[in-house]
């Protein structure tokens, strides 16, 4: 069977049904076009590059780029005190400050094996919960955007500008706060803080339920994302998923209960999954759902902390701080649930140095995007972008 | 008021200066003068305020008092901006892109009649002309898709093209229902035949009650037409950057803006003359208190008519402030199996009330 000779046809598509039947189709050729998506695109959260080969408006592969916000996170801390380590964990994810540093105080105490005041215990869960609240606000927020709701976003704000203005009063800082130290804290609150928190209980609790009911009852809000971007739960499993990812896949895991730490045994409240009522288990819709449930389950731990909380009398939070840290010898991995998963610290010491030989971050949003391959293969264009919404990254924790 | 139907038009028409037909050119250039300042005031300053409201800010509050001289400095910008055509550009189209997006919007104007007194030119095709005339925002907009020689504007272009080519169906059969009441395409007559002194009770969407059906589909298809939210899919922000205007700048943009606003009112007024009367006044007699004879003339006529307008202009604003956006899919799967479907329904329904109730 001889080769057709199409070089002076131009752009032809050429179809072999049979042995003798040839189809050529001339001018009707279709390529597949390479589109890059980012790094500078509305909605891809910060600058990631998504490489697209598309089909007309599908997509048939997209290959995430990333390390436009590398800075080296893990060799500075080759070259730091661990308290100095502290700002820099801020930078990883930026919107959940607190709670990086949490998971990296956590870490380093279990290295050095402190026992930490009760009150800082305390503190520590209600800040890390306010920033988990204002996190996922700005998950809930853009991800409104991604499906061209606007007002959402601008009602998440106006509620995630209150927990800042919080935040900031206990730490001085908006975003990068520095305040979770290793082995206390920067500061103890000021003398209001609790009363001005249980007033903002108050205030979002109804907020969230709108806020809620915005989108989720919203038509064409469940059609975008329902159903979109399914990942089974074994799947999600093998890809090492974590947080709401996890759990909008069904499993039911949160670090907070499943490797407790801090005073979270104490506390009384539910890891959020879907019921699958509104939504099909793994897609996007859940995903969304999980965040929206769990700001409602923040607000009971944050009203729990503030009931069982220890007097501030005769209270140091700087007690426990150690004067000067330098572990023994060996290595150490903390975790903690953070807002968009599982952040671990890795953390070895050689017993010499007072500062850590190898410092690894384990990222929750680095894991969860790695299954974008999968994910996107074979959606529309627009529902890529619902899909990168839901999984909800930050650029600083996946490059680091 | 028949007699003196069309007679500012007409008596504009007739003016001549050193043998210049300089009234066609001033009945010309109401219509532009009336876009770009509704655009500037209502338009843009007038939708940031809303969208303000609507999202618990405050919205522009710098530039004078409530922010009202923002716009005068942001078209100020606009001017001083560098006219930027890219060099891998195709620089004809690229350039003549927003004009005839502009013009495609702009022609419709001549067949809307702002009052009783006054209408570009009275066709007695005026409808169609209007439904056929839209037709050409699509080559302005394939141009600056195509010319932008940009993936994301090529995207924006077809994905718009599509949307717009589908949605005329329904909404022509939409129209023509309205059409079918009037038994006329004229758009003078049309309103005309909606005044009485009973007012918002002789409009065709009070006439009938089969006339909501086609008035809903018409609305939802215009939203469709001039790429307004959740239709917004030719230049979803999110998705496409920019869509088709990826690329321009400065006042190739404005125009392009201007073009969308300028739709934006068309299609407002087109379904306020259609099934609201245009400029007849909605108030109605009552007894002794002839609240509409009070309110009715050429003055009043136009003070309605872009009343109305502004009105369907808000709702418009209010949805895009308010619902996401339709995949692509989504919004073929509406045009073609639910509002064509409904459309032919209502035809028919009209056509069946029209020749058996009186």
């Amino acid at each position: 069977m001889q080769e057709l000779d199409t070089s002076g046809l131009g752009s032809v598509r050429v179809t072999r049904k049979s042995d003798n039947v040839v189809v050529i189709e001339k001018d009707l050729a279709t390529e597949q076009m390479v589109l890059a998506m980012g790094p500078q695109h509305p909605s891809t959260h910060g600058v990631l590059k998504l490489e697209c080969l598309t089909d007309g408006e599908v997509i048939t592969e997209a290959v995430p780029y990333l390390g436009y916000l590398h800075r080296c996170f893990e060799k500075c801390c080759e070259n730091v005190d661990y308290p100095a380590i502290v700002p820099y964990t801020d930078r990883l994810d930026y919107l959940a400050g607190m709670n990086s540093e949490f998971a990296y105080a956590l870490t380093v105490e279990k290295l050095l094996d402190i026992e930490i005041p009760r009150r800082v215990e305390f503190i520590r869960v209600i800040v890390a919960e306010l920033n988990r609240i204002a996190s996922h606000l700005v998950a809930i927020g853009t991800y409104g955007i991604d499906l061209g709701a606007f007002t959402p976003f601008l009602f998440c704000f106006r509620d995630r500008e209150i927990i800042l203005g919080l935040l900031e009063w206990a730490s001085g800082a908006r975003m990068l706060y520095n305040y979770i130290w290793i082995g206390g804290l920067a500061y103890d609150v000021p003398s209001d803080f609790l009363k001005r928190v249980s007033e903002f209980v108050t205030y979002f609790r109804p907020k969230a339920v709108e806020l809620c009911n915005l989108l989720t009852k919203n038509e064409i809000f469940v059609k975008r994302t329902r159903g979109i971007g399914i990942m089974p739960a074994d799947v999600a499993i093998n890809y090492g998923w974590s947080g709401p990812m996890l759990r909008g896949s069904g499993v039911k895991w949160d670090l907070r209960r499943n490797d407790p730490y801090s005073i979270y045994p104490e506390l009384d409240f539910n890891v959020a999954v879907p019921d699958g009522k509104v939504s099909v288990i793994g897609d996007c819709l859940s995903r969304h759902l999980v965040r929206a449930l769990e700001m409602e389950e923040s607000l009971k731990i944050i009203e729990q902390c503030i009931s069982k909380m220890p007097t501030a009398e005769g209270f140091n939070p700087r007690s426990a701080i150690p004067k000067r840290i330098r572990p023994k010898a060996g290595e150490v991995y903390g975790r903690a649930e953070n807002p968009r998963g599982e952040l671990g610290f890795y953390i070895l010491s050689d017993g010499k140095s007072t500062k850590p030989v190898r410092c690894k971050g384990r990222s929750s949003c680095f894991v969860n995007l790695s299954a974008m391959k999968d994910l996107s293969k074979g959606q529309l264009i627009p529902d890529l972008v619902a899909i990168i919404g839901s999984i909800d990254i930050v650029l600083g924790e996946v490059d680091r | 008021m028949g007699n003196n139907l069309n007679a500012w038009s007409e008596a504009l028409s007739g003016f001549y200066l050193l043998g210049l037909p300089l009234g066609l050119v001033i009945l010309a250039a109401i219509p532009l003068v009336f876009i770009a300042l509704y655009s500037l005031t209502y338009g843009v300053y007038g939708e940031r305020k809303i969208s303000a409201f609507m999202q618990d800010r405050l919205g522009p509050m710098e530039v004078g008092k409530w922010g009202i001289l923002q716009t005068i400095a942001d078209i100020l910008k606009l001017l001083q901006k560098e006219d930027i055509v890219p060099t891998s550009a195709d620089k004809f189209l690229f350039v003549i892109g927003p004009g005839v997006l502009f013009v495609g919007s702009f022609l419709a104007y001549a067949v809307l009649p702002f009052s009783s007194a006054f209408i570009g030119a009275s066709l007695n095709v005026g409808l169609f002309y209007a439904i056929g005339i839209v037709a050409l925002e699509v080559v302005g907009i394939l141009a600056a898709g195509w010319g932008s020689n940009n993936k994301w504007s090529l995207y924006g272009a077809v994905r718009s093209v599509a949307q717009i080519v589908s949605y005329e169906i329904p909404a022509a059969i939409a129209l023509l229902c309205g059409a079918m009441m009037a038994g006329t395409l004229d758009m003078q007559k049309i309103t005309l035949l909606q005044s009485g002194s009973l007012g918002f009770a002789h409009f065709f969407l009070f006439q009938s009650p089969i006339a909501w059906l086609p008035f809903i589909i018409y609305f939802i298809a215009s939203l469709a037409e001039v790429n307004r939210a959740p239709f917004d899919i030719p230049e979803a922000e999110s998705e496409l950057v920019a869509g088709y205007f990826t690329e321009y700048s400065g006042m190739k943009f404005a125009v392009i803006f201007l073009a969308e606003y300028g739709s934006m009112f068309m299609v407002s007024a087109i379904i306020s003359i259609v099934f609201l009367g245009g400029w007849n006044s909605p108030l109605p007699n009552i007894g002794s208190l002839a609240l509409n004879d009070m309110t009715s003339g050429p003055i009043w006529g136009a003070f309605w008519m872009i009343t109305k307008g502004f009105f369907f202009i808000f709702v418009h604003m209010w949805l895009r402030w308010t619902l996401p956006r339709l995949r692509v899919d989504q919004l073929m799967y509406l045009c073609w199996k639910v509002l064509t479907p409904f459309a032919f329904v209502s035809f028919v329904l009209t056509a069946i009330w029209e020749i058996y109730v009186p």
